[in-house]
Parts: structure tokens; sequence; C-alpha cells
């Protein structure tokens, strides 16, 4: 555990990439199975424990130091697993030596929640505060020191010179300590098989377009969805739906699951049957409405009849065992619309090429798209191999541009991970009225980006000049500074007191120049709304 | 005969010690200025007059220009102010001059803290316990996950990682007041006497402390070399020259900093620290409440940073304590 936490603050304390990734390699390396393999398993979040939660630890620190003086370090520091570390009693007496990453993950994985109150803690005093902060990462699965899992398996691939698409490739298929993995990379011996399967694939994903062209003759226009993006995989008799993390959501949407049966790889965009989005047949309703069925572990009757699911196709992996991957776009675009009419209509339909004479023709329809709720265009070349991850020039994302309203700065919190300690989280709100006939405030939504650093700063620090109020970690400011607030799109919502919600809100600009009473009404931005 | 203890005024600028018509440590120009140490957030320039140390006086002419109306008070030395108001300054163990202020009238004691540790500094002398009715006490690192490790511990480290990169530098921004100093006396300390670089903003305070007879080693000036000169050796700059274009001088520094919020991991993240030091010249949670123990005052006044817990930590423990609120102590880079 001692390489293993030592392994964690050496991340922690490098940002260059291939710094990393040569920290990982190394560790990879020296360490043996299968101790590297629970390693890589906890920095690309392949470990889940069911007896330790986040609530866990809080609960078991709440019996050891007072509340208030938890929540305000908690606070500070803006890390659940690092103000554990630190503030953990250091044991009295003789402790066992320092555990192994394996025998640690023995012994959580035999806890459940009534001996991890009184388990953990014993592990917890065999460690020193760099040891705790390694065991409470690995334990709770959320690691967030900014090493994502294609980092690791990058290292991975690079470590033992092997090639990455193969390691993303059998990944999926082999759980963790990734024994076979190790076999195959390091010792040599066959690959794992993932024939008959249901694995993930790594999507492929696209490059904003920003102000660049293309030439409609090497590109074709789709519509962009605004759904969740899904890979739905039958192999091996069995169906699963995965997310663009690669997350199991098979459980979420049962009724995909039921309606794939014939051996296929497709990439698709998830979304709730209504007449909202694009007015097609089988026309979709707003995200809103899947935002009902996200996150869900069971899902009752009423919401599958109320919500129904179905995804909109874009393209075809593989199709009866066949990998169409190296095929180009057009030729599996072909493959597909002609295995569409053996899929359930309820359930699937195919993401519609938008026709264009030439550029600024397309330019045109994309302008019209806001009433539609869709959040713009895809561009995809027509000889395009799907390929993992974003590869330039391949395809590339053209949103909408986004909605811009002048809100005031209410509220404001401390950010975690890398803005650990600073004001990031911002409250703000428009008038419910005419501010000088009394009017006031009312909070229509939170952002978090948006900002650079240096504006992050200064944020920081207005706030702190700022602050009428405090309410445990959130400041209450003076409401002195406008925001112009950028988002994709506003509904109507139960749960604000402010009847709205807006989707995906960033601080677009800084208004130090605007006063806050010519900032705008709620009025406005219910106007803006399209459900 | 008036309120006990009224004579005596937080105010958001400063404490004001009323009949005497004097503050300590104000944040803006007044008459007559009790300082505690040289610290920006402390000291300044502008006062009427200015009551400080020799060594803090030192310190103020040469960052703050301030030269005239100064008077000069030695570790356990008392002056009379106006209005029957006495004054005596302590040593408070923070960074060279650096004086805890007992003010005392009618039979009443209040004692000023500043800026303190409870460390042994071979810079300046240590922190003396002062019974006192009211201890006006910092709380830069007031909250209890601030433990800072033994200094010879965060030394080795430094040392560690210089002696495995022999064709590198390793460059810690540190306070240009005192930490700087301090770092440099414990490298010494700790058996390095090879010349140490310095960053150009660092020198004149260094000559100072040299001038107070602390003895600092061999020290050159980063601009006065070549990379190869500094490769294997320790640089010191403030800690806003670490990621700053002035660095690109130096042969594949590794960053370090020498502070005491390098205890929390984002925090070095956030400066890009590659080597965090965990030493600080302000008290940690354990030395903040065993001071309050020990000085065992009628009441605690908290200020100067994480106030709300040490004011939880006092209530806990059956003392009274309340928290002031002045402008502009916020001192981030210690």
């Amino acid at each position: 555990m001692e390489q293993f936490a030592a392994l964690l603050d050496a991340l922690v304390y490098t940002s260059s990439r291939n710094a990393k990734l040569a920290l990982i390699a190394d560790y990879l390396h020296q360490t043996p199975d299968p101790d590297r393999g629970w390693a890589l398993a906890a920095l690309t979040d392949g470990l889940d424990f069911k007896a330790v939660k986040a609530s866990t630890i809080r609960n078991l620190m709440k019996e050891r130091v007072d509340p208030v003086l938890w929540s305000l370090s908690r606070d500070f520091v803006g890390d659940t697993a690092e103000t554990a570390s630190l503030l953990w009693p250091n044991p009295i007496g003789e402790t066992l030596p320092p555990p192994s990453v394996s025998e640690t993950v023995d012994m959580l994985q035999a806890m459940n929640r009534t001996s991890v109150i009184t388990e953990l803690p014993r592990l917890l005093d065999r460690l020193d505060v760099s040891g705790r902060y390694a065991l409470i990462k690995l334990a709770t699965g959320a690691m967030r020191i900014g090493i994502s899992a294609r980092l690791g398996k990058v290292a991975f691939a690079q470590g033992f010179g092997v090639s990455v698409d193969d390691v993303e490739e059998y990944w999926h298929g082999i759980a963790p300590p990734y024994t076979e993995l190790f076999d195959w990379a390091a010792h040599g011996k066959a690959p794992p098989d993932t024939e008959n399967m249901p694995l993930f694939r790594p999507f492929m994903l696209a490059h904003p377009l920003e102000d660049g062209t293309v030439d409609l003759a090497d590109y074709v226009a789709e519509w962009k969805w605004d759904g969740i993006r899904v890979q739905l995989v039958h192999a091996g008799g069995e169906t699963r739906l995965y997310s663009r993390s690669g997350d199991d959501i098979t459980a979420t949407f049962p009724e995909m699951a039921e309606a794939l049966t014939i051996p296929a790889v497709l990439d698709g965009e998830l979304l709730v049957q209504g007449q909202h989005q694009g007015g097609e047949t089988g026309g979709a309703a707003s995200f809103n409405a899947l935002q009902q069925r996200l996150g869900r572990k069971t899902v009752s009757k009423k919401m599958l009849s109320e919500f129904p699911a179905f995804v909109r196709l874009y393209d075809a992996l593989g199709l009866e065992g066949e990998d169409l991957r190296k095929l180009p776009w057009e030729q599996r675009r072909q493959r597909l619309e002609a295995f569409l009419p053996r899929l359930p209509a309820t359930r699937f339909d195919l993401s519609q090429i938008v026709e264009a004479r030439d550029f600024a023709h397309l330019a045109q329809i994309r302008e019209g798209t806001r009433a539609d709720a869709i959040e713009g265009l895809m561009l995809k070349r027509r000889d395009s191999p799907y390929v993992a991850g974003r590869k330039t020039g391949l395809w590339y994302k053209w949103k909408r541009d986004p909605l811009l309203i002048d809100c005031v700065l209410m509220y404001a919190q401390r950010g975690s991970g890398k803005r650990s300690s600073f004001y990031s989280d911002y409250t703000f709100g428009c008038w419910d009225g005419d501010p000088d006939k009394g009017a006031e405030l009312l909070p229509v939504g939170k952002a978090y980006s948006g900002f650079t650093d240096t504006e992050l700063k200064w944020l920081d620090k207005y706030v702190r000049q700022h602050t009428i109020n405090r309410f445990g970690p959130v400041r209450e400011t003076d409401k002195s500074l406008t925001f112009e607030v950028a988002f994709d799109s506003v509904h109507l919502s139960k749960r604000h007191k402010s009847g709205l919600a807006m989707r995906f809100p960033r601080i677009h600009r800084i208004r130090k120049d605007k006063p806050v009473h010519e900032a705008d009404r709620i009025d406005t931005l219910r106007a803006m709304v399209r459900d | 005969m008036s309120a006990p203890f009224s004579w005596i005024r937080p105010e958001p600028h400063g404490i004001h010690v009323v009949p005497a018509d004097c503050w300590i440590d104000p944040s803006r120009a007044v008459d007559r200025a009790l300082v505690t140490h040289g610290h920006a957030d402390h000291a300044r320039g502008g006062h009427g007059a200015t009551i400080a140390t020799p060594e803090t006086l030192a310190i103020m002419k040469l960052r703050y220009n301030t030269d005239e109306g100064t008077q000069a008070v030695h570790y356990g030395e008392t002056i009379t102010l106006l209005g029957n108001v006495s004054a005596t300054y302590i040593p408070a163990g923070h960074v060279l001059g650096s004086a805890q202020i007992l003010l005392e009238h009618a039979g009443e004691r209040v004692v000023v803290t500043g800026d303190y540790k409870r460390r042994t500094d071979p810079t300046c002398p240590p922190f003396e316990v002062t019974p006192c009715d009211i201890f006006i006490t910092e709380a830069t690192f007031g909250l209890p996950l601030f433990t800072h490790p033994p200094i010879e511990e965060e030394m080795a480290k430094l040392l560690a990682r210089l002696a495995a990169h022999p064709d590198s530098c390793v460059l810690v921004g540190a306070y240009a007041l005192g930490k700087a100093q301090r770092v440099i006396a414990e490298l010494r300390r700790a058996g390095h006497h090879e010349p140490i670089y310095l960053h150009g903003a660092m020198e004149k305070m260094c000559r100072l402390y040299e001038e107070f007879g602390v003895d600092l080693g061999p020290l050159r000036l980063v601009s006065d070399h070549t990379k190869d000169d500094m490769r294997g050796h320790i640089v010191i700059c403030p800690p806003s020259a670490l990621n700053d274009r002035w660095s690109r001088r130096l042969p594949d520094p590794i960053t370090a900093m020498a502070s005491g919020w390098m205890r929390v991991r984002q925090r070095a993240r956030q400066r890009n620290v590659e080597l965090p030091l965990i030493i600080s010249d302000h008290a940690d949670w354990n030395e903040l409440t065993r001071t309050i123990e020990e000085v065992n005052p009628a009441e605690s006044w908290i200020t100067h940073g994480r106030e709300e817990a040490l004011l939880r930590w006092c209530q806990l423990h059956q003392r009274r304590a309340r928290a002031l609120a002045l402008v502009g102590y916020e001192d981030e880079d210690d």
C-alpha cells in the first residue's frame, strides 16, 4: 500500500502527461500481480466496494472528530478522502504493518455495512496520512486525481509496449485485477478471448468545428440530438447498454435491452419518445423527460409507460459478428439502413441526414435549429472509419450558438478537486420584476465553468470581499456583480423557485461594467422556454 | 471607571488602544502605530509614529522606506504610552524582530500575538508564554487538519530530492521575509553547506538578517550565474516567481514550495508544486490550542484566518472566545 500511496502522491504533484504515464508504467513494472492489477483498477475507477461509501467515511469521522470541526475542515480541503486522512487520529500503541494492495482489496470486499464500522478503522490505523488517503480513495472508488481511465490504459500500453487500441478492446471483457491482461502484455501469452461477449467499444468522438468550414462533398451532416449517447451491444445471447464513459446502464433502460436480439454493436442517441425534437416519426421528448429516467437502478412500470425510451441510430460498429469499424462511414451507413427494418420500430429509428446545397445553406439550416431543441449538427467525413476517441479531421460537432442572459451573482461555494478552496460554484439570479420598483432577485441557475484561471482568482477574491452572510459552506454576496451566462436551453421546472431550469449554464463573460439593475428579468428567461 | 477592557477596541482596520490614541498593526495610515512584525499585512508605511523592535524597524525601512518617527523597543522592554497605557514587546517566534505586544491599563492585561509559532527557529528568539486577561491570537492555520511535521523531515525530503537529481536544481518558493532565511538556516543546520542561489528579490532581506547576526552561509545571486553553475543546487525565490518566466534561466528546476498550506494536496497542485514542503512560520492547530491552554486567558479574541474552528474549539473546552473581523489579513503565501 505504501508504494501505491507514493504513486498517488507523485501523480497528484505531477502535471505533465508524459511524466504521469511514466510514473504509472514504472509502478506497473515494479509491482507484482495481483497488486498492480488492483491498483490499475483503482486508477481507472474500476473498483466498487458495496460496503464503503463516502457517507461511511463521514460517519466514521464524526465519531472521532467534532462535527463542526469536521465540516469546516472538509469545506476547506474540498475532498472527503483527504480531509479524513489528515484528521484521522493516530492510533495508540502497537499496530500491524501496512497491508498490501491485494490484502486491502480482499478485506474491503469482505466487509458489509455493519462490519465496515469496525474493520475499516483497523485498516486506517495501519497507515500514515498518505496511506490513509490512498486507502479511502481506493475504497470509495472515486479517485478524482486527474487521472482518466484512458490515461491508465495508455500507461499500461506504453509500459508494456502493446497497442492501446488492443488494450481498450480487451479491457472491458476482463475484471480486475486483469490477470489475463498482464499475462498477455507483460508475459507474452495469448490475448484474452473477447468473442461472444457484449463488450463496450470506445466511442468515436468529434472535435468542435470552431470557426472552420468543411466541403459537403467530403462531409455529411446529421443532427446532433439532445439525449445521451449510447452504445447498444448484443453478443453471446446478452444485450448491454453503455453510456459514453463505458458505464453499463442496461438496468436503467430494460426496454432497450429487450429490443435488440440480433448480434450487433450500435451507436446512437438515447431519447424519450415524444413530439418534441424535430417532429419526425417517433419524435423525441425534451431532455427534461429523459432526465426522469437517468440514474435509476430500477424502473417502475409507470416510468416505462410514461417516459418510453428509444435509440436514434447514428452508426453500426458491428453487425452479426462482422466488425465494420474499418469500413468508410458511407458503407457503414448503408449497412445500418439495410439492418434497420429488422429492429422493432418502436425502439429504434435512424438519425436523419441533413441535406444542404452547400456549407452556407447548412449554416442557415443550423440557425433554424433553435426551435427544435436540437444541440446542433454533426459533420462526418464520408470516408471516415470508426476509430476510438477524437481524430482530427474526421468528425466535427457544430453546436448552435448558446443562449445568453445577464444574471446577478447571489451565492458562491467552494469547488473541489483542482478548485478546492476557491469560490468557484456560483448561483446567479434574475429580477422578478422591475428592480427600480422593489423587485427581488430569484436564483435561476448555478455555473461552475466558463472562466479562466485568472478570472477564477479574481472571482474568488470578489466573493470574499463581498460576502454579507454565510450559511455553512455557502457565502451570500452583496449582489453587486453581473454575469453574462451562456446556456443551451431552458425548461420549466418544479424543482426551482423561479420555475425554470437552464441546461449547461456557464459564465460567458464577467460584466464588471454592467450595473446589476440592468441584469435581465425572469420573464426574459421564461420567454426562451421551448418545452 | 469605565467598563472592563473598553479601552481596547477591535476595529476593521486594526486594534485601537483608545486612551493611548494608537493602533496595533493598522492596515491604514494612523498617527501612532505599534507594529508586531514586518510582513505587509501587519506593517505599512505612512504612519506618524511607528513603534516596533529594532529588527522590525530595519525591515520596515528596507521594505516600506519607514524612516522618520520611529521608536525602537527591545524585547522585554516596557514603554509608557498616553493615557496610562504601557506596552511590552515579547518575542513571538514568527520572523526576525517579531513581537507579541503586552498592553496594560488599569490593572488589565491584553496580549496581541501578531503572528507566532512555537517551533524553534534559528533566525529569531522563541515565543514566550505571557499570562494575560485577554489573548488576541492569530488563527492562520486554525483548522485541525493543519499539523506541521518536524522541519527536519521536510529538509530531509528536500535534500533527498536534490541528491536524486544532480543535473537539475530544486527551486524553493519561500516568502521573502522570514521563510526564505529560515529555510536557508535550517539547510545549514542539516549539514548542507553548498552555495544557495537567490532570486534578486531575496538578496537585501538576507543581507539584513546577516547584519542582525543570522548566519546564512554562502549565498549567490541567480543573475550572476549560468545554468550549469546551478545544477545540483538549491535556488530560492518568492512564491510569485515559481511559475514565472524568470525560472526559465534555471537548469530543469524541480518546483518546491515551503508553506503550511502545502499540507493540502490541492493547494500544492494549484501552484504546480512538485515537491511540497510543509514549513510554516505560524502556529499549527495543536500549537494554537496548546498556547491558549498555557496562556489561560479569561477570554481569547481570534483573528487572522480560520477563526470559526478555533472559536468552536474554545466553546468545546469551555473557554470564552470571540472572533474579530479585521480587514486585509489573508496570509496566502505562508
